[in-house]
């Protein structure tokens, strides 16, 4: 079966020719049009429409937005603070940038909506200080927006006042978890807070209520405010509505960014169909689903199990071409949507130096809080960087397995599985290739390993 | 302090944006090294007292984010990335192709001999699907292999000729 046509929501107007990033383009699309209808109607109302779509966030955990919107403690008193997650990191994806970039007033649309729909009188856009050119094209867009009062004081003539502003990081990937945000924010060092009792909905920014959301998660919301939640059901499958944006990148004909409803596209359909298959002469060996972090898949393997479909439990036996790109898919057959990135790695990779990759990036980026991801992360690194580059041993396998088994549950914030899932399943899945690994390099020239 | 008076104007302005001063910590760092092109123990102590905080404070944050140097750097600043997606598709052959290019080795504290250029490995600069990508000094550059990065290096080059002369 062929792939389906895309589905360009979010990514409607990206890369199409003659459309520019500034307000006048974005009004002549329809711009704030959105924004206009929802100022006249009940906050309560809004996020009732939120809460109805089934909207997950596209930052990674796929979490419901309109519960994280339900938590948030409105009776405190204090100021309820919204955080755009701009923070863009997880290696692999690379969606959020497009919309930054191309089309910021679709961003700021969708934050005056969530702010306006929870109260929030104060936005920050939190964006990775790499992106010192999307600070500016943000904060240009948002001057417009604040001119043509879209944003700042009585917005639309309302009565309604909120103030966005942008702030940059400075190149830390944990900034992307939200506390860590949260402290970076407040000018601190970015070591993520304790949950409990630090939930942002509770105890955010400056200990008051915040919401932390990704930048395509708001995207969607105004998506979902236009159409309706009822109707932005309709497009995916149910529990995972809407569409998902596919970054793709690695061993594949066309890389890219691709827009497709939620579960409606295999994985097959994705890599053969959208990004041409393999480069000539090459078979897919693995691939990495979410980001990073998320465990790898490996060509070949079988997922069995039963999945339930509308009121019946059905058998599925599935090859890593037949898993339906969504959450709960993904998560079935022991792997996360995640952030979107997939990382594709053909038959010339040996999975130790692609696993000794990942490795040294989180061990770099590892906070340093707590002992098992700061020590296992850069053990890890160690130990894979020495098969490489050093000497490899038979025995390497079990250790790796061991240093990665003992982090995740024992840190404050999930980076710890995020860096020890990388391990875990290249050693499971590709544990021979680890194995043998000190064989098999005595047969590669040191000049042509390219990975690490 | 010998900072621009246009610094100063955003500095005071940034303030603004949060209830907090302490918030202005990583916008202050970036406007002081977008000026002085690094950050001294003289910036350290200067945000300190503008934003009322101990220099511990503000050192803390200093050495946490990758970003913030030290030391002055090279005129422009290289950065390849380093991660999977990039290095899948030959990133590591592009930061060698820049090292050779400028006689330096990548790291975050090295400049070249010329006091050109500081050639940096860093990770994951979220462009994956155009990889190899490579960042120099504000501007992305996609799917650059070697030959392109032999063509932004003479580019460079060129550039600091024609300020020489």
């Amino acid at each position: 079966m062929s792939a389906p046509a895309q589905r360009r929501i979010i990514f409607q107007h990206i890369d199409e020719p003659g459309y520019t990033n500034d307000i006048a383009c974005y009004l002549k699309h329809g711009g704030y049009e959105v924004l206009k209808k929802a100022v006249t109607r009940k906050p309560e109302e809004l996020i009732d429409e939120v809460k109805k779509s089934g909207l997950r966030g596209r930052g990674g955990a796929g979490f419901p937005c309109g519960v994280k919107w339900g938590l948030v403690d409105r009776k405190s008193g204090k100021p309820i603070y919204l955080i755009v997650n701009a923070d863009e990191s997880e290696p692999g994806t690379f969606k959020d940038r497009y919309i930054m970039y191309q089309d910021p007033h679709q961003l700021i649309e969708g934050t005056m909506i969530s702010c306006f729909a929870n109260n929030v009188k104060q936005a920050y856009i939190y964006i990775r200080g790499e992106m010192a050119e999307g600070a500016r094209i943000l904060e240009k867009a948002i001057a417009e927006a604040r001119a043509a009062n879209f944003v700042g004081p009585n917005v639309l003539g309302t009565g309604y006042s909120c103030e966005i502003y942008v702030h940059r990081g400075a190149g830390a990937y944990i900034c992307g978890e939200e506390t860590g945000l949260i402290e970076s924010l407040e000018g601190k060092r970015a070591n993520p807070r304790i949950k409990p009792p630090y939930f942002p909905a509770v105890l955010g920014l400056y200990q008051c209520p915040t919401i932390v959301n990704n930048v395509e998660t708001l995207c969607h919301v105004k998506y979902i405010v236009e159409h309706g939640g009822e109707a932005y059901t309709k497009v995916g499958t149910p529990n995972n509505t809407g569409t998902r944006i596919f970054c793709v990148s690695g061993h594949v004909q066309r890389p890219g960014y691709y827009e497709f409803e939620a579960g409606k596209i295999t994985m097959g359909q994705l890599l053969y169909d959208v990004c041409g298959g393999p480069l000539p002469g090459r078979t897919f060996k693995a691939v990495i689903p979410g980001g990073s972090s998320a465990k790898v898949m490996k060509f070949g393997e079988r997922y069995k199990g039963k999945r339930k479909i509308g009121a019946d439990m059905v058998d599925y036996d599935w090859g890593v071409e037949d898993v339906p790109m969504d959450f709960d898919c993904l998560a079935m057959v022991g792997t996360m949507g995640g952030s979107g990135g997939v990382i594709v790695m053909d038959d010339t990779v040996n999975m130790v130096e692609a696993l000794a990759n990942i490795n040294a990036f989180y061990s770099h980026e590892s906070c340093g809080q707590c002992t098992p991801c700061r020590e296992g992360s850069l053990w890890m690194k160690k130990i894979t960087t020495r098969m490489v580059h050093g000497e490899a041993r038979p025995e390497d396998a079990a250790l790796l397995k061991s240093v990665a088994d003992q982090i995740p549950g024992r840190t404050i914030c999930a980076f710890g599985e995020a860096c020890s899932w990388p391990t875990q399943s290249f050693i499971a899945k590709f544990g021979d290739e680890f194995k043998t690994y000190h064989e098999t390099k005595k047969t590669v020239v040191e000049k042509t390993r390219e990975l690490v | 302090m010998n900072l621009k008076p246009e610094t100063l104007k955003r500095i005071d302005e940034v303030i603004t944006h949060y209830p907090v001063k302490r918030s202005a910590t990583l916008p202050l760092l970036h406007l002081i090294q977008e000026d002085a092109g690094y950050i001294s123990e003289e910036a350290v102590e200067w945000v300190a007292k503008k934003l009322e905080l101990e220099p511990i404070n503000v050192l803390e944050v200093v050495t946490f984010y990758p970003m913030f140097k030290r030391k002055p750097i090279g005129r422009r600043h290289i950065k390849v990335c380093r991660t999977l997606s990039c290095a899948l598709v030959g990133g590591y052959k592009t930061c060698e192709t820049f090292e050779k290019e400028f006689h330096t080795h990548a790291g975050p504290g090295e400049v070249s001999p010329d006091g050109e250029v500081t050639v940096e490995f860093v990770e994951c600069l979220a462009s994956c699907g155009t990889a190899p990508v490579v960042l120099i000094d504000e501007t992305l550059h996609e799917k650059v292999d070697c030959a392109k990065a032999k063509q932004l290096s003479d580019r460079i080059k060129a550039e600091a000729a024609a300020r020489k002369s």
